[in-house]
């Protein structure tokens, strides 16, 4: 009989802890969440109108990282100049904020009396308390996501495929459409379904910068938070289509990025 | 006519190239990886821009920092072949073909770049994505799509070196074919040396971001300029101090032991370079026969069947190859640790000053 040294049990007894431990919650809140909830909930006004904002907010924050974000990933990834390592550090750095923190920032940055607080206004914009804040909140908190697995998928690609396109005719800027981003992909929308994972569950700097208005800035999470106290069952519920919700776009992004949706980028 | 003029520093080491290729003639620079072969297509393509320099091809300028004119990439029209062919691996075969030709219509893309697969023998392949390719059918496809855009020059990075033994021989007289076909100047990078006397009418011996010898592959393998460009070309080369003697010729004592005389003038320390194939084998105890001056006694250390010669290395005590025919071979019952010498011309030996 072949012996088992006890490092394998080690590394299967800690990923099984892992495993538990991250999927009980989310087993549970189905568990606990009986059918006829899922459906009343579904019914509620306020429930639908907090699933419709989040979609919609959530979406417009993501088409705006790619498009904003894409390029700019593709810059750092692609050029070396003094003070990159810096520039990426910076753009990495609202991974590691506490919501609440960027909430207050984001306050402090675009609210009436921030330091754009006033060119804010001029713009005829209304950022706080208002739906477009809740997309800049959710932008400003997902961004680093994509941004950090763009550029490492822009980073991974073989620079000669850059420079033969280059070669054949194409400029910088077909080259990035045509060359860069399809190969990229899988990357992209990997970076893409991580960003908007990070955006649906965005609560803390939504709350503070935003609030939490029924049918104006609450999202999922805010809903939530605000029937936990005094409606655990519809709270659990809400949760429960949240889960659902992000699961399947999650799923529906990653299936479509795999499926050569992009050009078949797979090497 | 393609003429380059460059120097720039690259890191630890600086490229300090002067070229000239006329239409239709091939250049081939060989030398060591790492010598800066590539960096010269680089510069000639736009894709490293170098300090000082300036390029040109026929009417066009290309580069010329001194008027600060640069031409980006995708105007210069060079077909470049790189080392690992850079297929995009999401186009299928044709459409990386197709990929220069992007105002045409689909329909008319197509057809051009099937036509450019067949001429390679590829067309078969032509839905085919990149991975799924051999390494003979990529090359063929880089091939192609280089030619697709009618290029003002070619460039090749290693072409061959991908290739197993097998391919490379029918893909060399291939690629010898469409250069003499294009009619425009071409500059091929290898780190072989029959490869570069294969595909190049002249070939320019690269060594520390420098051409250090440039001639047709047969001048730079009779007459090289250095030990270096010896020892590349395939020759032996040994070390040793010349000094003139009495009989006209001048002897050379060898580094750890041993004599050699040569007709090549020269004093003191030298590099003696002699090709394997001017050096014969006889057994210890053989009368010495024929008009070679130069007899090392030496031992076989390893026997190397290369085509139909024999290649033979030897220790004597400095270390050099003999490539004779099966048949003397047979006839000496070679095989490691026996004894024999080796003999050759004076004229075949060459010297060089360190």
């Amino acid at each position: 009989m072949r012996r088992t040294g006890w490092f394998p049990v080690v590394l299967v007894a800690a990923l099984a802890v892992v495993l538990c431990f991250l999927t009980l919650p989310i087993v549970a809140i189905f568990v606990d969440t009986a059918p006829g909830d899922l459906v009343r909930s579904l019914g509620d006004e306020g429930a639908r109108e907090a699933l419709r904002l989040s979609l919609e907010c959530s979406a417009i924050a993501v088409g705006v990282i790619v498009v904003v974000g894409t390029p700019a990933a593709y810059l750092l990834a692609t050029r070396r100049f003094p003070g990159r390592a810096a520039l990426v550090t910076l753009v990495e750095l609202p991974l590691v904020l506490p919501p609440a923190v960027a909430g207050i920032g984001l306050l402090a940055a675009l609210g009436p009396n921030g330091i754009l607080g006033g060119a804010v206004e001029d713009a005829g914009l209304q950022l706080v308390l208002t739906t477009a804040g809740v997309v800049v909140a959710l932008t400003f908190v997902a961004a680093p996501f994509y941004l950090r697995q763009a550029q490492s998928a822009f980073e991974a690609l073989d620079r000669t495929w850059l420079e033969a396109s280059r070669t054949l005719g194409a400029t910088e800027a077909r080259t990035f459409l045509r060359v860069a981003i399809p190969t990229a992909g899988p990357g992209l929308v990997s970076g893409l379904a991580l960003a908007w994972g990070r955006a649906l569950g965005e609560f803390g700097a939504t709350l503070m910068f935003a609030g939490s208005f029924r049918g104006i800035t609450q999202t999922v999470p805010l809903a939530i938070y605000e029937r936990f106290s005094t409606d655990f069952t519809g709270a659990l519920a809400l949760s429960a289509v949240l889960v659902g919700v992000s699961g399947a776009l999650l799923l529906a992004v990653k299936l479509l990025g795999g499926s050569g949706w992009l050009g078949g980028a797979a090497r | 006519m393609l003429r380059v003029d460059a120097q720039a520093r690259l890191g630890a080491f600086s490229l300090d190239v002067a070229l000239e290729v006329p239409s239709g003639s091939c250049l081939a620079l060989a030398g060591p990886s790492g010598a800066g072969k590539s960096s010269i297509l680089r510069v000639v393509a736009g894709l490293l821009r170098p300090d000082r320099g300036r390029v040109s091809c026929g009417e066009e300028l290309w580069l010329d920092t001194a008027r600060d004119v640069d031409v980006p990439p995708e105007r210069r029209r060079c077909g470049y072949v790189f080392q690992e062919y850079a297929l995009f691996p999401h186009l299928r075969a044709w459409e990386n073909v197709a990929y220069p030709l992007r105002d045409l219509p689909r329909r008319e893309r197509r057809r051009r770049a099937i036509e450019l697969l067949e001429r390679f023998g590829v067309a078969d392949r032509a839905d085919a994505r990149p991975r799924t390719l051999s390494g003979g059918e990529r090359q063929r496809v880089a091939v192609a799509r280089a030619l697709a855009l009618r290029p003002a020059a070619l460039l090749l990075d290693e072409p061959l070196s991908a290739l197993d033994a097998r391919t490379r021989a029918s893909s060399a007289r291939r690629l010898g074919a469409v250069l003499s076909e294009a009619a425009v100047p071409a500059v091929l990078v290898t780190h072989d040396f029959s490869e570069a006397a294969l595909l190049g009418e002249r070939v320019g011996v690269v060594d520390g971001g420098r051409i250090v010898q440039l001639g047709t592959a047969a001048q730079l393998a009779a007459a090289p300029a250095s030990a270096f460009v010896a020892d590349f070309t395939g020759a032996v080369v040994l070390t040793g101090t010349a000094r003139r003697g009495a009989d006209g010729l001048t002897h050379v004592a060898l580094d750890g032991g041993g004599e050699v005389a040569s007709t090549d003038p020269a004093a003191g320390p030298v590099a003696v370079t002699v090709y394997p194939w001017e050096i014969a084998l006889a057994r210890p105890d053989a009368p010495r026969a024929g008009s070679a001056q130069n007899h090392l006694p030496v031992e076989v250390i390893s026997v190397t069947a290369v085509g139909n010669r024999i290649r033979v290395g030897l220790a004597a005590p400095q270390p050099l190859s003999a490539e004779i025919t099966d048949a003397s071979a047979d006839a000496l019952a070679l095989g490691p640790g026996a004894r024999a010498v080796a003999s050759w011309k004076a004229t075949a030996t060459r010297l060089l000053g360190r």
